[in-house]
């Protein structure tokens, strides 16, 4: 196995890498649900493509962020050509380090006063 | 749906099979409910863009990565990529230099407008054997009224003036040109003017046209020196105009125009032939077109004037074909020769890539196994050998730029060019392209196979027999190739060495020569110019170390020299039948200085002068053309515009230089030159010394300043420099062609070496069975070693073929030299037979200290 580089070297993600992390990191998912989960949770501003959506999630295997599972759902909810995609630890130590980056970012923002909340 | 599956093709294959059935499964879905025709229109806008935008960022996703994982492993091996760059370099550098040369000389338009309309006219003497000769001024006039071809036409002559500036005087080449030749070329002054027809007068004031060069070297690029005076052979000239930096006409050296001024007289000989004709092709009309109603012209001017134009034509051929055939030829076979370089090159390249891929198979079937496609390894195999060929090829083009100046004398000096090519753009792009075809052509081959391997064979070991064979082809190859190479080189050699061993008829060891052109009409007078001769033959015969001083109006084996129609007391002739002479007017003892054997009769003297006998020296070769039978003491001929009578037989040189044929030779006495011209006046001073003739030089300069101190002095070379200059050329060219040789040599036997060496250290449990079961050493040594002389054998063979081939090409520059020569394929053969048994030696050595027990053990 190779060895995976420490997560902070991989920030900051992409917007859709973290995107398609935050949405695996409630269930395994495949593609075509990401795209529709993602938008969901923003409310319909972003709309993955899906060939951003296959490049990011190549990539992402590449890095080790995440796998592809065989666990499949009951066979009336499956479509055979459907891959269906879990977010690894190392995706989630990722997830996390990103999070902490921006959490920071604001942080910084606010003592600015470039955004609401407490300085 | 099959318009989208078609769109997904811009992505990479892999991408493709892992995606594409998901990719278009979304696509289904979106089509469903996009539920009007605007919906399903802005859907497809959208994916559009998102397969273009998101396929170039996933190839290039791959490149980077591939790009990475290269970089990685050619750091891992340090002399694979050392060896593999260094062949890339070598061969793209030398195709690079050789297609430069050929590109600057033979491709590339002349850097003049409209230069595909432009050509050159001359007379057609070809019933002498010349078939481009120049031109009287008649003659021009009366082509250019009578032909309707040309928008314009106009003439030039080759002119040497002496220029008397604010330091040393100083000798300059330049032409004479009419009018219409800058026009014709196309080529705007930097500053002032050009010539108009009113400097063409016989009595217009002096003009002259100053190239960038000189303007820049005599007066620092002052722009006030139009309207400046300058003295040319001590007639005043008004500076009109500065020529641009990258103006060479008629030949590179040209540093000065002057306006051609013709005399009313220069119209009425038409056999005093001095101009070179330039004109420029109406729109439409073809060079062969202009060529018929030139040949009409010529005939109808041979019907008006059968005394003098009785078998004269008019030749017409495109300025850019104005090349010496010598040249044109030696170009060719370099391009050749580094295509053979080039083609050895690759041959090592895919070796090394063939042997690399093979050493990699486990490598790869790893990948292959973790889920890598054929298509991502092949990917993967082409980045790499595309790394290499570019890393290469950067360094091929610093390799053939660095060695342009050294193939710089193979530009011939009467081109309008300059002398050392640039790297441009266009040699860059050449430079490029071959990159790119030697990275891809000789890295898919082996990648295709390795991956084949890959994806097959697993991670067993052993080798199978294809793969060997081709990389065998490959030596082979590569061995022909450097045959061919060594035979050309042989062949050129022997035919330098041929040259080289020609009786010039003159000894030219120890001789210093320098001209001093004596301008007119300074030096009109015969006793002004008796007297400057006579000073500086007395005054340099007394330097320590001279044996003997004398002037001639022109070297031998320099440019030009004039000849002269002969003819002979009781061999009437009309003009136009008569045979040319070469014509020299020497001062006393030039012979014995030039180590020229007198055979009979006597020197030319002192005492020939206007008041007396007008006498001739004629050459053997003279005596054999025209009195076979005959001592030809005391007969008559006519000839430089007298009747003079032979007083002495000389042997015969070679005037027009080691590889051309020399008309006979006739010497006059310098003093009996009434009527032929001052062109001819003595000019060459040849100084012959005891020992190192170069060391007179100051001396003699010191002498001829005194003489004269507004005198120059041009061409101080010793005659030993004179005569290597007549190789040069073949000499550069075959310094190119050794060094090609070598290259190919030494990359065939790396080739050899690598190839025994990897299949010895691949059989090395085979090897240690065999010595197990009591095999010998020296079988096993002979057993490798075989292998290297057999394919030697076969690459000597096929190769010797090709070389046959190629000295037939050659034979016009083998002087004679027959292209089958036998001493010449047998050295070559005997070369590349030791440098195979080299090769293989090393690999042999290793064969034999096999350890029988470890090699089986291995298992």
């Amino acid at each position: 196995m190779k060895e995976l580089p420490v997560p902070t070297s991989l920030l900051p993600l992409p917007p859709a890498t973290f995107h398609i992390l935050l949405s695996l990191a409630e269930q395994d998912r495949h593609g075509y649900a990401i795209i529709q989960n993602v938008a969901a949770r923003t409310g319909g501003e972003l709309k993955l493509s899906a060939g951003t959506l296959y490049r990011s999630i190549q990539r992402m295997l590449e890095q080790g962020l995440l796998v592809e599972t065989r666990d499949r759902p009951s066979p009336e909810e499956d479509d055979e050509r459907r891959r269906y995609y879990r977010i690894t630890p190392y995706g989630e130590a990722v997830a996390r380090a990103e999070a902490r980056r921006l959490t920071q970012l604001v942080r910084l923002a606010r003592e600015s006063g470039f955004a609401a909340g407490r300085a | 749906m099959r318009l989208y599956r078609a769109l997904l093709l811009a992505y990479p294959a892999s991408f493709r099979a892992e995606y594409g059935e998901e990719m278009c499964a979304i696509f289904e879905q979106r089509r469903r409910n996009a539920s009007s025709a605007l919906l399903v229109f802005a859907l497809w806008v959208e994916v559009v863009f998102d397969v273009f935008l998101n396929a170039v960022r996933v190839h290039a996703d791959i490149l980077s990565q591939d790009l990475r994982y290269t970089a990685r492993t050619l750091r891992r091996s340090p002399g694979f990529t050392f060896t593999a760059t260094a062949v890339a370099a070598l061969g793209i550098g030398a195709t690079t230099a050789a297609f430069t040369m050929v590109d600057h000389v033979l491709l590339r338009p002349l850097p003049f407008a409209d230069q595909d309309r432009l050509v050159k006219l001359f007379e057609d003497h070809s019933f002498a054997g010349i078939r481009y000769f120049d031109v009287s001024p008649a003659n021009y006039r009366d082509w250019k009224r009578m032909s309707t071809s040309f928008d314009a036409m106009g003439v030039y002559r080759g002119l040497s003036v002496n220029l008397v500036g604010q330091g040393e005087p100083e000798r300059i080449d330049g032409a004479s040109v009419s009018a219409e030749i800058f026009p014709i070329l196309g080529i705007n002054p930097v500053i002032g003017r050009f010539f108009t027809a009113e400097d063409d007068r016989e009595n217009a004031p002096g003009a002259v046209v100053l190239s960038f060069g000189l303007w820049q070297r005599e007066v620092a690029g002052d722009a006030s020196v139009l309207g400046r005076k300058v003295v040319l052979d001590n007639q005043p000239y008004t500076v009109i105009g500065v020529m641009p930096p990258v103006f060479y006409f008629p030949r590179r050296n040209a540093q000065l125009w002057t306006a051609m001024r013709f005399a009313p007289r220069d119209f009425e000989d038409r056999t005093d032939t001095f101009l070179y004709g330039i004109a420029r092709l109406r729109h439409g009309v073809s060079i062969e077109e202009a060529g018929a109603e030139l040949s009409t012209i010529a005939a109808q001017l041979q019907q008006a004037y059968p005394k003098e134009l009785a078998r004269v034509g008019i030749s017409i051929r495109a300025l850019h074909d104005d090349i010496p055939g010598q040249a044109r030829m030696m170009l060719r076979v370099l391009l050749w020769a580094s295509a053979c370089v080039l083609l050895v090159a690759c041959m090592n390249l895919a070796n090394l890539l063939l042997a690399r891929a093979l050493a990699r198979r486990k490598e790869l079937a790893v990948r292959a196994a973790m889920g890598a496609g054929r298509e991502r390894l092949v990917r993967q195999m082409l980045t790499e050998s595309l790394i290499l060929a570019a890393a290469g090829g950067v360094l091929g083009i610093l390799v053939a730029s660095q060695s342009l100046p050294l193939l710089a004398r193979l530009v011939p000096v009467n081109l309008p060019i300059p002398e050392v090519p640039s790297v441009d753009m266009r040699v860059l792009w050449f430079a490029a392209s071959i990159t790119i075809l030697v990275g891809i052509g000789f890295g898919v081959f082996p990648a295709l196979r390795a991956s084949n391997e890959g994806m097959r064979e697993g991670s067993r070991s052993g080798v199978g027999g294809r793969k060997e064979r081709l990389r065998r082809l490959l030596v082979v190859a590569e061995v022909a190739g450097s045959v061919v190479l060594l035979v050309s080189c042989g062949l050129l050699t022997r035919a330098l060495w041929r040259i080289q061993a020609v009786n010039p008829g003159f000894r030219p060891e120890n001789v210093l020569t320098l001209r001093t052109a004596l301008p007119m009409p300074k030096y009109e007078r015969m006793t002004a110019r008796e007297q400057f001769y006579l000073h500086v033959l007395s005054e340099s015969r007394r330097l320590p170390g001279v044996t003997g001083a004398a002037y001639i109006s022109f070297l031998p084996m320099g440019d030009g020299g004039g000849v002269w129609p002969v003819e002979v007391e009781g061999q009437p002739q009309p003009l136009a039948q008569r045979q040319n002479a070469s014509l020299r007017f020497v001062t006393p003892g030039f012979f014995s200085v030039m180590g020229i054997p007198l055979l009979a009769g006597r020197d030319v003297a002192e005492s020939d002068t206007n008041e007396s006998q007008y006498a001739a020296i004629v050459s053997r070769s003279f005596v054999r053309r025209y009195w076979p039978d005959q001592n030809p003491m005391g007969l008559r001929m006519d000839f430089g515009n007298h009747v003079r009578t032979v007083v002495g037989v000389v042997g015969d040189i070679r005037v027009r230089g080691l590889e051309r044929s020399s008309e006979p030779q006739v010497y006059l006495p310098y003093k009996q030159a009434e009527g032929v011209g001052p062109w001819y006046s003595p000019k060459d001073l040849a100084v012959r010394a005891a020992t190192d003739p170069a060391a007179l030089a100051p001396a003699l300069r010191r002498i001829i300043h005194e003489a004269d101190p507004e005198q120059p002095v041009s061409d101080v070379q010793t005659f030993t420099q004179i005569v290597d200059g007549e190789t040069t050329m073949r000499r550069v060219q075959l310094g190119a062609l050794g060094s090609f040789a070598v290259i190919a040599f030494v990359l065939a036997a790396v080739g050899i070496h690598g190839l025994l060496s990897f299949a010895v250290s691949n059989r090395t449990q085979e090897i240690g069975v065999r010595i197990a079961l009591g095999a010998r050493r020296s079988d096993i040594l002979r057993m490798i070693l075989r292998e290297g002389a057999a394919l030697a054998a076969a690459g000597i063979a096929i190769g010797a073929a090709l070389a046959y081939g190629a000295g037939q090409e050659l034979r016009a520059l083998l002087a004679g030299l027959q292209p089958a020569d036998a001493a010449t394929f047998a050295s070559a053969a005997a070369l590349c037979f030791f440098m195979a048994l080299a090769g293989s030696l090393l690999p042999a050595l290793r064969a034999i200290r096999v350890d029988p027990t470890a090699a089986i053990r291995m298992e």
